[in-house]
């Protein structure tokens, strides 16, 4: 396995169309995800993250290439894979006419947890989750955050050692969204699980993931931590706040060829340097010309950023 | 695989006494069609309840009924509430889940059966001291027919519902074809040729009842095993994700 607890080679998946077309979910789709880390999978809705989900998990099989999980093959060892592994997919699949703890412990039967460690798990997952007090309620009567959070538990029930999140926050409102992440964040770190997390949440990904991966129409965009696609990203934007920004003084900084674009925007300057540009050189043109600067602010890009970009490119 | 079979069924049977939200309501609805078969029907009919095949014909019958919508619930029904792909990307075995459902539907016929003759057999009792129990081939005859009848029903109707995309659509199904095949029977005789009734009558009434049970036993048994190896040969998890 070489540390790599994922590898996909040329994993691609069609579908077939109601009108005879044939549709390419994923294209020819090459990942290797090292073990212990959140691993977030980007893409726009449509863009084939939870159809690559259902591939790894052995649910749908691959028209071309093969994939791995803990390196069994998806498509003759589904059944090892599904046992070492959680889930929480498009849905929460939760039972809605049976209890949180129902739900749970139906999952834990399946999991063969004997029935003491089985209530103890229950226990210590709802605890976590702020749910232990509601355990006995339907769970058809819940908020949409609550049923996530209990779907989150449930796919940590069996401590699998690897975790598929399709979307977590997907539908929830800021408030629950923000502590889903918080409860994920210390799951993950308390129970040392790899997680391959499917979002379109960039807040989410930049939160939890290590490392990412930019999916569109089933093709790989990029693939790496944040800071190397922050590297692939041309020049650094920067922003000064200060006094004496005179419309002429911007104009010729406007004229350097380091910059890409400058802005005013309330009182401060929105700078955008192009690639491999230093920023000391204009710093001493905005002082000679007069400028008083109080701070300068050198911006990393948001995964939003670089994502948009991808976007844009693939689009280009 | 066992014990899987049993976490599914357990699982089943739980979910349908929770049908309305609370146990108490789906236990109340499941104890009314027990009276029905198990102290109504025997305190109209008396002693004859024990003696007459007729009593054990209709508790083993009235379940069977049941089961439909149970069965009909048992794939389309996780399908629709959006908890199969959850249940299909589990640990558990294409077998175990499929025998999970089957079995779920059959115990859920045979708790009603096994209610339905005891309480029966209490009521009569009660009524008339001393009137004793249900003739042993009779009762012998009432549970392995309801056995193979719910098998047939639950055989039937995992086909359907694995196929439906929803649970209407499957009860929907699974009521057409049970239709078809009552229509002949009830239609039967009032489109058929007044000789050829009488001539089915006379086969009837020359029949040796223990063989027809018998030859009845076999055929059923037949097509639950046809049925049931159906069900293994179709039951393909990463077809059913795309249906």
């Amino acid at each position: 396995m070489n540390g790599c607890i994922i590898r996909t080679t040329n994993l691609t998946r069609d579908f077939k169309t109601g009108s005879g077309q044939t549709i390419r979910a994923v294209d020819q789709l090459n990942l290797e995800i090292p073990q212990g880390i959140v691993f977030g999978f980007l893409g726009p809705n449509g863009s084939g993250k939870t159809t690559t989900i259902r591939l790894l998990l052995g649910l749908l099989e691959p028209n071309e290439g093969s994939a791995e999980v803990f390196g069994l093959n998806t498509r003759t060892q589904a059944d090892d894979i599904r046992q070492q592994t959680g889930a929480l997919l498009e849905h929460t699949g939760l039972y809605e006419r049976l209890s949180a703890e129902d739900n749970l412990d139906f999952y834990g039967r399946v999991y063969r947890l004997p029935a003491g460690e089985r209530q103890a798990r229950i226990q210590e997952l709802l605890s976590q989750m702020g749910l232990w007090e509601r355990r006995k309620e339907v769970v058809g009567n819940w908020s949409r955050g609550m049923k996530q959070k209990l779907a989150v538990a449930r796919a940590m029930l069996h401590r699998p050692k690897l975790l598929f999140l399709d979307e977590p926050t997907a539908g929830l409102d800021p408030v629950a969204a923000a502590a889903l992440r918080d409860d994920l964040a210390h799951l993950v770190n308390d129970q040392k699980v790899t997680v391959f997390l499917t979002t379109h949440n960039l807040m989410d990904a930049e939160k939890l993931c290590e490392q990412v991966a930019v999916i569109r129409s089933g093709r790989l965009l990029a693939a790496g931590s944040l800071d190397e696609l922050r590297k692939r990203r041309s020049g650094a934007q920067v922003e000064i706040f200060g006094r004496g920004f005179s419309p002429a003084l911007l104009d010729q900084i406007r004229a350097l060829p380091a910059v890409a674009s400058l802005q005013e925007q309330n009182s401060h300057l929105v700078l955008e340097m192009r690639e491999n540009a230093e920023l000391a050189p204009i710093m001493t043109q905005l002082v000679l010309g007069g400028a008083q600067i109080e701070e300068v602010r050198k911006n990393a890009a948001s995964l939003e950023d670089i994502f948009l970009d991808l976007v844009d490119e693939e689009k280009a | 695989m066992i014990y899987d079979i049993y976490t599914i069924a357990r699982k089943e049977l739980k979910e349908i006494l929770a049908q309305r939200g609370s146990l108490r309501s789906g236990v109340t609805n499941l104890l009314i069609v027990v009276a029905i078969i198990g102290v109504l029907f025997p305190l109209q009919y008396g002693v004859e309840w024990l003696t007459s095949p007729l009593g054990l014909i209709t508790v083993a019958w009235l379940p069977l009924m049941m089961t439909m919508g149970l069965v009909a619930d048992s794939f389309a029904g996780e399908r629709e509430r959006h908890t199969l792909e959850t249940l299909l990307a589990s640990r558990l075995s294409d077998q175990a889940i499929l025998f999970g459902k089957i079995t779920a539907a059959v115990t859920y016929a045979m708790i009603f059966v096994a209610a339905g003759i005891l309480l029966g057999a209490l009521t009569v009792n009660l009524q008339h001291p001393g009137a004793g129990f249900y003739p042993l081939a009779n009762l012998v005859g009432a549970v392995v027919f309801s056995l193979l009848g719910s098998l047939l029903i639950a055989g039937a109707g995992v086909q359907v519902s694995l196929h439906a995309s929803n649970v209407r659509q499957a009860y929907q199904r699974m009521s057409i074809g049970f239709i078809l095949i009552w229509l002949p029977i009830v239609l039967g005789p009032q489109v058929l040729p007044e000789a050829w009734i009488q001539q089915i009558v006379l086969w009837l009434e020359n029949i040796n009842v223990r063989q027809a049970v018998i030859a009845a036993g076999v055929v059923l048994t037949v097509i639950d095993a046809a049925l049931i190896a159906l069900n293994i040969k179709r039951f393909r998890r990463t077809q059913l994700i795309l249906d």
